[in-house]
C-alpha cells in the first residue's frame, strides 16, 4: 500500500510543467513536495489526483491509475483556500462525500470530524461566515470524512497569516498522525514542510532534485539552489568554502551552505573553542533582536557573512571580532 | 467634503433621468391606465373589472402565461448545453459559433416573425408540418429569440466559475453526474434563475413575434392591448390588461432582484481555461449543433425567399424597395423608411445613452447609509421598469397624454426616438452599471491622494474602463431602436414609418410583390442590426446584454 510515481511528466500546451518525476510514498507517511512557485509541484499533485493528463506511471499499491478517473481514485484533495461549497453549511460540506456514498450514521461521523478539527458546534454555519483558518479546518474535515487512501494537500496553509499558519501546521500534523493518514502535501514554505511532513521532495523547474527523510535532505542539500530554498542563509563556493570548512575542522569541499547562526562571535578565551584556523573579521552592521544580536561581518578571505552574538554582547560596526563555527549548522554540498 | 454635498450630488445626478422617466414613462403609462378607470371623466372601475372577467381575457392571460412558461423552459433547456459548449470548451470556430447563436437576440422581432412564417408557411420548406399559425410556431419564435439570452447569461457565469470546487468534489468521490448536480448546478442556479426570469419577461411581453405569427387567433396580453386599442378602440379593456401586465412585471422584477446572485468577495475565483472537447461532451456538442441549425434555418429561408421571385432567382424584391409596393401598400418607399429608421435610431441612441450614463453614475456612487442604499435599490428598479411594461402601453400612453400643451409632442420628430430611448434605457444601464460597480473606489481615492481633482480622477480611473462599454451600449441601443416595434407601431406617423412598421404593413397586404418586399426589407434590417452588433461584439464588453 503505497503511492509510487515512475517517470511522470505533464505538459501544458507543449510546455513541460513536470518532467520525469519518480517518487515513493509508503502508507502512513506524510510527504511534503517543496518547491518555489512555478516549480510544477501543484501540477504534480493534480496529476496524482487525476486532474491532469500525465505520461509515466502513477500507481497505488501496484495498480496503475492511468485509466481511473478522479472520483474513483479514493484520494481526497484539499485546496489552498479550501474550496468549500459555498451553498452548503459546514456540516453538509463535511458530510458531502458520506452522502454520496449513502453512508450510515453520517451525522455522528460529521460531529466526530468537526471535533477532530476543533470546530464543535459549527454545523449550521455557512462557509462565508468563517475565518480563513476555520475554512481550512472544515476543508480538512471534509477531506478526512471519506477516509481517503491518500490525502492530497495543495498549499493547505499558505492562505493563512503567519501566526495561525504555524499553529495550524502543528495541529495538522497531529490530526494526520491521529487519523493515520497517508498524505502528499505541496508547499513553498520549508518551515511548514518540516512541521507537517516525514519526508521531503524538492522540485525545481518541473524536476525532482532531491528526496528523502526530512533530516537527510536537510543535512545534505544536493546543490546550492536547494540549500538556499531549504532555508540556508548563504552558500560559499570554491576557496571561500574550503576556508570556512577548514576553520570548522572539516575536510574541504566544493561548496558549503551556511545557516545564519553558523558563525558566533567568540567571547571565550582564544583557542579554547576553535579547532582549526581562527576566523577573524570586522563587523559591518549589527541589529539587536530579542534572542540574539544579528550581525553582518566582513571576514578575511570569505567576504561578508551573517553571524550572531549573544544579546549581552554589543559588537558595533567597525569593531574587529573573532568567530567560531558551529558545524551542525553547516551543510557540505558534495 | 461637507456632509450635505454627497446627497446633493446624488440627487443632482439622478434628477434628470428621474424627471425624464417621470414625464415620458410614468405619465403616459398612468395616463393610459387612468383612461381605463375614468372612461368619461368619471371614476368607473366597474368596466375594468368587467374586462377582467371576460372569457377572452382569461384565455389571453392563460395563453400568455403558458406560452411564456413553456418557451422559457425550452430556452433554458436548449441554452444550457450550448452555454457549456461555447464557454467551457475550446474548439475551432468557437467565437464564430458563439456570435452566430447570439444573432437572434438582436434581430428585430418583426424579422423573426417574418422568417418563421417563411419557414413554416405553406410554401416554406417546413410547410408540410402544418405548424403555420399554431402555438408551436409562436413557441419556436420565442425560443429562437431567447435561447441567446440564456447562453449569454449562464455562459458568462459558467465561464467565470472556479473549477476547483468541482475538482474537490470529484476527488471526494463524486462522479461527473454527481459533480454537476451537487456543485455545478447550484453555483449556476442564480444565473439560470435570473436568465429564466428575464426570458419569461421577454416572452410574456413579446409583441412582434406573437403578432406576426399568431394573428388574431392567438393573442398574448401584449398583442391584445394593441388589438383592443387600435382595432376595437376598447380603452377600458386595454387599460385593464395594462394593469395586469404592470403588476405582474413589477412582481417578477422584484423576485428576480431578490434572486440576483451576490458574489462572496472573500473568495478568490480562478476561472478555468476552456479545454478541448472530450468524448463525454458529445451530447452537448450535438445539442449545440442542432440549436445552430434551428437558428440558421429561418434566417436562411428568409434570405433565399428574398432572392426569389416566383421560382426564379432575382434581385427584384430588393429593387422594389425603392417603390411603395403594389396596391398602394405604403405611403413612402421602403428606402425612405430605412433612412427614417436610421435617423430615429441615432436620436434614440444619444437620448438613452445620456440618460443611461446619468442613471448608472447615480446608482453606482458609494451609498453609505442604509437609507441611501434603499433609495439606490428603488432607483435601480425604477429604471428597469421600461423593460417589462408593454411597449404598446407606452406607445399608446404617449399618444393620449402628450397631446396637449405644454407637452404637445404628437407631431414632434422626437416622439418616436424618445419612446425607443426609454425602451433601450434598461439595456444601457445594465451594460454600464456592472462596469462602474467593478471599479474599486480605492482607485479613485488613490488618484485623489496623488493630487488628482474629482474630474481628473474620473478621467484617470473611470474613463479608460468606461469608454468601451459606452460605445458597446450605444451600439446596443442603436440596434434595439432599429428593431423596436411595439411602441413605434403606435407612434410612427404614416408618412414617416420606420422599417419594422413598413415590414409589418407589407406582410399584412395581399400581393406577392408586397410579400417579397417584406422579405427583402427584413433581410436589410437584419443585416443592418447584425452589422452593428458584430462591431459592438468585437469590443468584448462582458456585461453587454447581461440583464
Amino acid at each position: 500500500m503505497s503511492l509510487s510515481l515512475t517517470g511522470v511528466s505533464v505538459d501544458y500546451d507543449g510546455v513541460p510543467a513536470v518532467v520525469d518525476v519518480s517518487l515513493e510514498l509508503p502508507a502512513g507517511q506524510v510527504l511534503a513536495v517543496l518547491g518555489p512557485s512555478g516549480s510544477g509541484k501543484s501540477t504534480l499533485l493534480r496529476a496524482v489526483a487525476g486532474l491532469e493528463p500525465a505520461r509515466g506511471t502513477i500507481a497505488w499499491a501496484g495498480e496503475d491509475l492511468a485509466h481511473v478517473p478522479t472520483h474513483k481514485r479514493g484520494f481526497a484533495l484539499m485546496f489552498q483556500d479550501g474550496q468549500l461549497f459555498t451553498h452548503l453549511t459546514v456540516a453538509r460540506n463535511v458530510g458531502y462525500a458520506l452522502r454520496l456514498r449513502r453512508a450510515r450514521d453520517t451525522a455522528t461521523r460529521v460531529r466526530d470530524l468537526l471535533a477532530l478539527v476543533g470546530l464543535e458546534g459549527y454545523d449550521d454555519r455557512l462557509p462565508s461566515t468563517l475565518s480563513g483558518g476555520e475554512r481550512q479546518r472544515v476543508a480538512l474535515a471534509r477531506s478526512l470524512a471519506v477516509e481517503p487512501r491518500l490525502l492530497l494537500l495543495d498549499e493547505p496553509l499558505s492562505a493563512l497569516d503567519a501566526g495561525l499558519r504555524e499553529r495550524l501546521a502543528g495541529e495538522l500534523r497531529e490530526i494526520l498522525v491521529t487519523a493515520g493518514t497517508t498524505a502528499l502535501m505541496v508547499t513553498h514554505d520549508h518551515e511548514e514542510a518540516y512541521t507537517v511532513a516525514d519526508r521531503l521532495a524538492v522540485m525545481r523547474d518541473g524536476r525532482l532534485v532531491q528526496s528523502g527523510a526530512i533530516d537527510e535532505v536537510w543535512r545534505a542539500p544536493v546543490d546550492p539552489a536547494t540549500a538556499l530554498f531549504l532555508g540556508y542563509a548563504r552558500v560559499l563556493e570554491g576557496p571561500a568554502a574550503a576556508r570556512l570548512l577548514i576553520a570548522a575542522g572539516l575536510a574541504p569541499a566544493r561548496a558549503v551552505a551556511v545557516r545564519r547562526s553558523a558563525l558566533t562571535v567568540d567571547v571565550s578565551p582564544p583557542a579554547a573553542l576553535t579547532r582549526g584556523d581562527p576566523l577573524v573579521g570586522v563587523v559591518v552592521s549589527a541589529r539587536v533582536t530579542p534572542d540574539q544580536v544579528r550581525l553582518v561581518v566582513d571576514l578575511e578571505g570569505l567576504g561578508e557573512l551573517d553571524a550572531v552574538a549573544a544579546v549581552d554582547t554589543h559588537p558595533s560596526a567597525g569593531e574587529p571580532v573573532r568567530l567560531s563555527v558551529d558545524r551542525s549548522r553547516l551543510a557540505v554540498i558534495g | 467634503m461637507t456632509t450635505w454635498r454627497r446627497p446633493v450630488t446624488l440627487i443632482g445626478l439622478a434628477l434628470v433621468p428621474v424627471a425624464v422617466l417621470g414625464v415620458f414613462f410614468v405619465l403616459p403609462v398612468s395616463g393610459m391606465v387612468a383612461r381605463g378607470f375614468w372612461p368619461d371623466g368619471d371614476f368607473a372601475p366597474g368596466e375594468v373589472l368587467d374586462v377582467l372577467t371576460r372569457p377572452r381575457t382569461g384565455r389571453v392571460v392563460w395563453f400568455t402565461v403558458w406560452s411564456a412558461g413553456v418557451a422559457t423552459l425550452l430556452a433554458v433547456a436548449v441554452g444550457l448545453p450550448a452555454a457549456y459548449v461555447l464557454h467551457r470548451l475550446d474548439f475551432p470556430l468557437r467565437r464564430a459559433v458563439r456570435a452566430a447563436l447570439l444573432v437572434p437576440f438582436v434581430l428585430p422581432t418583426v424579422v423573426v416573425g417574418v422568417a418563421f412564417r417563411q419557414l413554416l408557411g405553406e410554401a416554406g420548406p417546413l410547410g408540410f408540418l402544418g405548424l403555420d399559425g399554431t402555438p408551436v410556431a409562436i413557441l419556436a419564435g420565442l425560443v429562437f429569440f431567447n435561447a441567446a439570452v440564456v447562453i449569454r447569461a449562464v455562459g458568462a457565469s459558467w465561464e467565470s466559475m472556479d473549477a476547483r470546487p468541482a475538482e474537490a468534489a470529484a476527488a471526494l468521490g463524486a462522479s461527473p453526474r454527481q459533480v454537476f448536480l451537487t456543485v455545478t448546478l447550484p453555483s449556476l442556479r442564480p444565473a439560470i434563475v435570473s436568465a429564466a426570469s428575464v426570458v419569461f419577461l421577454f416572452c410574456a411581453t413579446s409583441f412582434g413575434v406573437v403578432l406576426t405569427l399568431g394573428g388574431t387567433q392567438y393573442s398574448s396580453v401584449e398583442t391584445e392591448i394593441y388589438l383592443l386599442t387600435t382595432d376595437l378602440l376598447d380603452l377600458p379593456g386595454a387599460a385593464a390588461l395594462s394593469i395586469v401586465q404592470l403588476v405582474a412585471v413589477v412582481v417578477l422584477l422584484a423576485i428576480a432582484g431578490r434572486l440576483r446572485a451576490s458574489a462572496d468577495p472573500s473568495i478568490v475565483r480562478v476561472p478555468a481555461r476552456p479545454r478541448r472537447p472530450r468524448r463525454s461532451d458529445l451530447g452537448q456538442l450535438v445539442a449545440t449543433g442542432l440549436l445552430l441549425v434551428f437558428v440558421a434555418a429561418p434566417l436562411v429561408t428568409l434570405l433565399v425567399g428574398s432572392l426569389q421571385v416566383g421560382d426564379a432567382w432575382s434581385l427584384d424584391n430588393y429593387r422594389a424597395l425603392t417603390t411603395t409596393g403594389s396596391q398602394q401598400a405604403l405611403l413612402v418607399p421602403v428606402t425612405e423608411a430605412l433612412a427614417t429608421s436610421l435617423r430615429t435610431a441615432v436620436d434614440a441612441t444619444w437620448m438613452s445613452l445620456s440618460l443611461g450614463l446619468l442613471v448608472a453614475l447615480a446608482v453606482t456612487r458609494r451609498w453609505r447609509s442604509r437609507a441611501e442604499r434603499r433609495i439606490r435599490g428603488l432607483l435601480d428598479g425604477f429604471f428597469m421598469l421600461p423593460l417589462g411594461v408593454s411597449a404598446a402601453t407606452l406607445g399608446f400612453g404617449f399618444l393620449i397624454t402628450l397631446d396637449s400643451p405644454p407637452l404637445d409632442l404628437r407631431d414632434s420628430p422626437l416622439l418616436v426616438p424618445l419612446a425607443q430611448a426609454l425602451v433601450a434605457l434598461p439595456l444601457v444601464v445594465r451594460t454600464l452599471v456592472p462596469v462602474l460597480d467593478g471599479i474599486d473606489d480605492r482607485q479613485r481615492q488613490a488618484a485623489a491622494s496623488l493630487g488628482a481633482g474629482p474630474l481628473r480622477a474620473v478621467m484617470t480611473v473611470d474613463l479608460p474602463v468606461l469608454w468601451k462599454p459606452l460605445v458597446a451600449a450605444s451600439g446596443f441601443a442603436f440596434a434595439a431602436s432599429l428593431g423596436e416595434f411595439g411602441a413605434t407601431a403606435f407612434l410612427a406617423r404614416d408618412d414617416h414609418p420606420t422599417l419594422p412598421v413598413v415590414i409589418f404593413r407589407l406582410i399584412g397586404h395581399p400581393g406577392a410583390m408586397n410579400y417579397g418586399m417584406a422579405l427583402a426589407a427584413s433581410v436589410v434590417l437584419a443585416v443592418t442590426t447584425a452589422v452593428v452588433m458584430a462591431a459592438v461584439e468585437r469590443l468584448r464588453v462582458p456585461s453587454l446584454g447581461a440583464i
